[in-house]
């Protein structure tokens, strides 16, 4: 095993481990980790399968497997910035809707009083 | 039996302006319309908040800033749930004189209209805006024209009043920032009846305008879309 192996794997179950760590103290909801644990996994299993990247590039035509790498990469974010992005409008629409309702609530507690 | 109106006031920073609207407003009460001056007070960070709980007004107090198509559903809302007729909306600003609502009623009444819009071009007196200003309401004329087949002169125009059957459509959903010209198209593809009638209309008496220069650009684009994905839902629905 090389150097760069031994780091690769050690960094990524590290931070497989910090996931975990986060669901567990209920600061990461598990809908948005479930992206993350498969990421890991898959830098997992590329470390210790050293062939693999060479592989998989040569199934889908790649010329240069680091390509592969960022290819990927940059389409894995894209996909979560745009899930984020849904989140963030839902959220929105729900704060505008519970806010209204505590406007309106407000002003009806008033007549009581 | 007189009618029960919402004249719903959104009002972000608008100390200045705010009272003598309000006062204005009840002074239009006569014996066949009943006025109610609803303020929504969108987080102003002045002493708005403070100002309108002292006047004859519901004083609806938003906890957050939610920008005027926010705010205006919050006075929709309070509209419906306390069972009023008709609602109009008036800038907190003085940009709408409420001495004009007269003519919004009397439009209603005369046409049974779901939605009045007050244009402030049809006989050109008044304030008329500046020429940007113009050549932007006539793209969304232009483009509500196209998308609806409704000829409306002032689709920017706020000062408007809608029927409880409107009420019950915007209740549920009314666009957020700048939504006039959107929700022309959510009426007009559920077959609202729309008529305009002409009203008067002053420069802005305090406070600042939402919509600068860079800013305007940026709503061009975002209502552009709106009205667009507008027109689509609700052909869906």
């Amino acid at each position: 095993m090389e150097k760069i192996q031994i780091i690769a794997i050690a960094a990524s179950v590290l931070f497989l481990c910090y996931i975990g760590w986060l669901i567990y103290k209920a600061k990461l909801r598990e809908e948005y980790a479930i992206i993350w644990i498969l990421c890991t996994i898959v830098l997992v299993i590329f470390s210790f399968w050293r062939k693999g990247l060479d592989v998989v590039s040569q199934l889908m035509g790649i010329y240069s497997p680091p390509n592969l790498v960022f290819t990927g990469a940059i389409f894995a974010i894209l996909i979560y910035l745009l899930h984020l992005s849904i989140t963030v409008s839902r959220l929105q629409e729900q704060n505008k809707t519970l806010a209204q309702d505590i406007a309106l609530l407000k002003e009806k507690l008033k007549d009581k009083t | 039996m007189s009618q029960k109106v919402a004249v719903i006031v959104p009002a972000f920073n608008e100390e200045k302006a705010i009272e003598r609207v309000v006062s204005q407003i009840n002074a239009c009460s006569d014996a066949d319309f009943f006025l109610q001056p609803i303020v929504v007070n969108d987080c102003s960070t002045d002493s708005t908040a403070a100002i309108i709980e002292k006047l004859n007004c519901v004083a609806i107090n938003l906890p957050v800033n939610l920008g005027i198509g926010g705010a205006v559903q919050t006075g929709f809302k309070y509209a419906l749930d306390n069972d009023f007729d008709f609602a109009i909306q008036v800038d907190g600003d003085g940009q709408h004189p409420p001495t004009e609502i007269i003519k919004l009623l009397n439009a209603q009444r005369q046409s049974n209209a779901d939605v009045v819009i007050g244009s402030r071009f049809i006989d050109g007196k008044g304030f008329q805006s500046s020429a940007a200003r113009r050549a932007g309401i006539n793209y969304f004329n232009a483009l509500n024209k196209i998308l609806t087949g409704v000829t409306i002169n002032d689709s920017t125009s706020g000062f408007r009043l809608i029927n409880k059957k409107t009420l019950a459509i915007v209740y549920e959903y009314y666009p957020d920032d700048y939504p006039e010209p959107e929700a022309i198209v959510l009426y007009a593809k559920n077959k609202l009846k729309i008529i305009e009638t002409s009203v008067q209309m002053l420069e802005r008496q305090g406070g600042e305008s939402s919509i600068g220069f860079f800013a305007s650009i940026y709503y061009m684009w975002k209502v552009t879309l709106g009205i667009i994905f507008t027109f689509i839902r609700v052909k869906k629905n």
